[in-house]
Formats: structure tokens, sequence, C-alpha cells
């Protein structure tokens, strides 16, 4: 049983470590944010260090969700479909106030925030973020991932709790 | 059937068969894992090469502390958090793709590419009872011979560059059968392109190969690198410049990489794979790379003196009455170094294309293939064949070929591409002139 125990911790730590540098992303931009997004990919700051630098944009490919901008009512469920066709494990980042929290558009028309629709692990605020917030928000991320304490990862874990 | 007997007496049990069959194990070793090494490598090596080009740093960050020392291996690290990840990745399989087809794709993506490498040499023939003597070209022929000497490829085929042709052309079944298989509109147009684009390219590199197969008057790729040899003027890419330019750019576009990657344009249909998540769609990637090495091999034996290095003769480097000596067994290092060598700068080559030229749209794709490629190889292979009568009928030294080879292409650039060049640009000046005064 010990040992059991320890060989599932260590290999959740090893695939912990694997998640962490390899995540694909994939880019929902909707809003002005992506400028700053695109800088944050781009030769100064250079996310692709973290080993974050493949772009797919089909859903199935990638890790990582980013919720870039400001996602209007009739954007909701598309972002829900978005999310629910991912692989899991799977991580979401919102990137700047109005993905976070709705921003400056407190009106009917606008979501107050993407964790209405999908549970988002790293929230970097800013209007729009600089790219060392960004980069300060994938480092968060890289730690949750690695502790297992992403939304996706609690989730596995529960599912495979109550089969076995 | 005789023919059968004799093949399977090879591997009989009883006359020292099993050591034929130990042979085969060997050189399967020492020729799928560089190839698997390499793909793995390319994958790196694409990252940081593109940061490179791009005043970037690219992926350091995976490490692993061994002994208080954070190790990084320059980023090389990241492919294995790449590949772990993959294999626990969710599977998602859709619930209207036909399963069979789906799940044989990745398959028939990746094993063509590989069987490949069963007919392209590595080295020539290992004389291992005299691993550590000087030995000349016609002693390691008469080793070879009696059968006392290693063939540093897996398998000598009369028809190998053929066989070559077939199972690279079995690839693109992969991509149209992905596409097909998934249930997906986008998918099933990506296949169709690769299909399309497959067909077009297909014909100008077995015609640019055509021409180079019709000075070496053999299809068997180890008699090719051989035909070459040491000596830098014959050549395939010296004595066929032409062809091996279109071959190169018509390898890259059965590669399906940028500036020719129509069946995965990002920016409109994501391509025959996106249905494809985890493994499966790692298995795809891989087939990309292994790809790339296949390329890299394929012109290195065709057009660049396949293992040899210029100068360098069975018994070591020669120049005039110069001549430095070596054992056996370093000549053989070498040139096996050098073909690999060889495969390593033609992936820098492919890989620093594909970051230096923005993609093509499908009917520019289409017109440069069928308009432009395909009858300038057409030409390519009646002006060898003509220059190749006069050199036999009138007796010359084949030697001297690539003086002929080298005057016809200069002729072709003055007379057919820098015109072409200038009056293009002229053109373009012009429709600016009127464009901008039209404007006003």
């Amino acid at each position: 049983m010990g040992i059991e125990l320890y060989g599932v911790e260590t290999l959740q730590q090893i695939l912990g470590w694997a998640r962490k540098y390899s995540m694909f992303k994939q880019p929902f931009v909707t809003a002005c944010c992506g400028m700053e997004y695109m800088s944050a990919m781009g030769p100064r700051y250079d996310l692709s260090r973290f080993g974050c630098e493949f772009v797919q944009f089909t859903p199935r490919h990638t890790d990582l969700l980013f919720v870039v901008g400001t996602i209007s009512e009739r954007q909701a469920p598309v972002l829900r479909r978005i999310y629910d066709q991912m692989a899991d494990p799977k991580f979401v980042v919102a990137f700047g106030v109005c993905a976070s929290s709705g921003g400056f558009y407190q009106n009917y028309a606008v979501v107050p925030g993407v964790d209405q629709i999908i549970p988002v692990d790293v929230y970097i605020p800013g209007c729009p973020p600089r790219p060392e917030q960004v980069i300060d928000g994938i480092v968060r991320l890289q730690e949750i991932i690695q502790a297992g304490e992403t939304h996706s990862q609690k989730e596995l874990r529960q599912l495979a709790g109550a089969k076995g | 059937m005789p023919e059968m007997q004799q093949i399977f007496a090879g591997i009989a049990w009883n006359d020292g068969g099993w050591i034929e069959l130990a042979a085969t194990l060997i050189r399967a070793v020492i020729i799928v894992l560089p190839v698997i090494l390499l793909m793995a490598v390319y994958t790196w090596m694409e990252r940081r090469q593109a940061s490179f080009m791009q005043d970037r740093i690219g992926p350091t960050r995976a490490n692993i502390a061994i002994a208080g020392k954070n190790i990084t291996l320059f980023g090389l690290l990241h492919l294995m958090a790449d590949g772990l990840k993959f294999v626990f990745k969710e599977d998602i399989v859709p619930s209207k793709a036909n399963k069979l087809l789906f799940f044989l794709a990745p398959i028939l993506a990746l094993a063509p590419v590989v069987i490949v490498f069963v007919v392209i040499p590595v080295g020539g023939f290992f004389a291992y009872s005299h691993w550590d003597q000087v030995l000349t070209a016609d002693q390691v022929k008469a080793y070879a011979m009696t059968g006392d000497a290693f063939r540093l490829q897996a398998s000598q085929l009369e028809i190998g560059v053929l066989v070559i042709f077939a199972f690279s052309g079995l690839g693109v079944f992969g991509a149209s059968l992905a596409g097909y298989g998934s249930h997906n509109k986008w998918a099933l147009i990506g296949g169709l392109r690769a299909a399309a684009q497959m067909v077009s390219y297909e014909v100008t590199l077995g015609l640019t190969v055509v021409g180079a197969l019709l000075l070496y008057g053999t299809l068997e790729p180890m008699a090719i690198a051989n035909w070459q040899g040491h000596n830098i003027a014959r050549w395939g890419i010296v004595v066929q410049p032409i062809g091996a330019i279109l071959f190169l750019a018509a390898a890259i576009a059965e590669s399906k990489r940028i500036p020719f990657d129509i069946p995965e344009g990002e920016s409109e249909i994501i391509g025959y794979n996106l249905e494809y998540s985890g493994m499966r769609w790692g298995i795809f990637f891989m087939g990309e790379y292994m790809e790339l090495v296949f390329v890299g091999a394929m012109f290195a034996t065709i057009f660049l003196g396949g293992f040899h290095v210029p100068l360098l003769h069975a018994d070591g480097f020669r120049l005039g009455s110069h001549h430095l000596a070596m054992p056996h067994i370093a000549v053989v290092l070498v040139q096996m170094l050098a073909f690999w060598g060889k495969v390593v700068l033609l992936g820098f080559l492919q890989i620093a294309i594909r970051w230096t030229l923005p993609r093509m749209r499908y009917d520019q794709l289409m017109r440069l293939g069928w308009i432009g490629m395909l009858p300038v190889s057409l030409a390519n292979v009646m002006v060898t064949a003509i220059l190749l009568l006069v050199f036999t009928s009138y007796n010359w030294n084949m030697g001297n070929y690539w003086i002929a080879s080298l005057l016809v292409t200069l002729l072709v650039y003055l007379l057919v591409v820098a015109p072409q060049q200038t009056k293009t640009d002229e053109d373009n000046v012009a429709h600016d002139e009127a464009h901008s005064h039209g404007s006003h």
C-alpha cells in the first residue's frame, strides 16, 4: 500500500512536471488585449521560454485556453463549447479584467467574468495586463499544475476516487 | 520457386544463418536509432532555431535537479515533457468518426516514412576482420564479394529508388484517411488538399530524380552513392543543379511544411488532423519530423554523394601525391558521421526555409507545381539525355560532365530566369505607379 501510494505520488509529480512545461495554447482572442498577448509572445518577453509557445487553433490539440478580451453573452456558448472540446487535463487563464470580471462593462450584454461559464485557474488583471504580469500568471499556473490543484486535475482525481 | 528457396536458405538456422539474422538486427539498430533520435532532436532544433532567427531565447526552462544542480540540456528536456504529456492526455474519438480509419491514419502517416530507410545506405562496406588495417577500395570490394564485410545498409535492392517512391507515396494515405475518418468538414478539406498536393508534386519529384538516374544508370542507392564518390565534381548537386533545387522544393512540398502547408493551413482550415488529441496527434507530429529526416537522407544520397566525403578514398585522404593513410574503421566511421552530418545540415536548411518564407495560397501552389516546376523538370530530363548521348557517342570523359551541366544551368538562368525576374520587377513598378496615380 505504501509503495503503491509512493508510486502514484511520484507519477503525479512527474506528470505535473511534464504538463507544466508543455502547455499548448488555444487563444480565444476577442478584444484589444490580443495586442498585449502578442507582445508577451514576441521576442522581448518570449513566453516560449516556459514551453508554452505552440499556438494551435483546434481545441483538441491544446492544454491551455487563453480567454483574451471581453466575452459577450452571445459568445458565451461558443466559449463553453471550445472548453468542452478540449482534452483533459485542461487549464484556463482569464487574460485581462474583462475576461476576469467583466471590467468596466457593467451592462446586460457582457459576461461578468468568464468564471460564470467555465472554471478559471489563473486570473491576470490589468487593462490590458503588461507582459510581465502575463509571465507571472504563467509561472503561477505552472506552480498550481505541479501541485495538482487546477480545476481539471482536481476533477480528474475525484473521478478516479469515485471509480476506485 | 528456386528464388524463394534461396531466400529462405539465407536465414536457415543451421549453417550460420542466425549470424545473418543478427546482422540484420544490428543494421536495423544502427539505421533506425539515429533516425528516431534525429526526429526527436529536430522538434527541439525547430523551436530553438526559430527562436534564434526571431531574436528570442526559446524553450529552456524545463529542468531536472540532480545533486543540487539544475540540468536543462539547452531545452532538450522540453521534448521529454511534450512526450509524457501527449501519452497521458485524454484520447478523444468523435462519436461519428469512422473508427477503423481514425485509428489507422496515424500509423499510415508514420510507418511508411520509417520503412523507406531500409534501402538508404548510411555507409559503405565494413570489413570487420581487418578493421585496423589500411585497405584499398579493391580489397574492400573483394571482402564484400566473399561475404567477409558488413554492409551498412539494411537491404540492397536493385529497385531501391522505386521502393522509396512507393512508400513515400503511401504516406499521404495517413493524411487523407485522417481527413475522411474524422467526420469533420475541415479535416476532410485538409485531407483532400493533402492528396491533391501530393499528386501534383510527386510528378516533379519523380522527374527530377529521373534526370539524376540517367547519369547514374542505376536505381540502387548504394551504387548511386558510389557513382558520385569522393570526387565533388561528380556529385548530384554539381551534375544536376536544376534537378537538385527542384527536388528539394518538391520534397518540402511532400512533407507538407511551410511554405507548402496547404493541408494544415492554420488560418483557414486547421488541417486534416484537427480531431486528433493526445498521442494520436503526437504520432502525426512525429511523422512530420520523420519526413524532415527522410527528405534530408534522400537528398544526401542522390545529390550530395551519400556517405562519401570529398577526397576521402577507401585508404584515407588523397590530394594529388599527398596521402593521409587511415585505418579502415576510421574511414567507415567518418563516412557514417558525414552521412548523418549531411542529413542534419539539410534539416537546418529546411527549418530555415520554413521560418523564412510565407505560406502560399492554394492556387499559387498548384500553379507553381504544374506550370512552373513540372515543365522545367521535363526539360531537365531532356537536356540531360541529350548531353549524355553526346558524351557517350563522342566517348568524352564523364568526369568533365560538370562543365556541361553548369554551362546549361548558366544558360537557363540568363535566358529564362533573369529576363523573367526583371520583367516582373518592371511590371510591378509600373503597376504600382498606375495604382498610385489612380488613387489620387
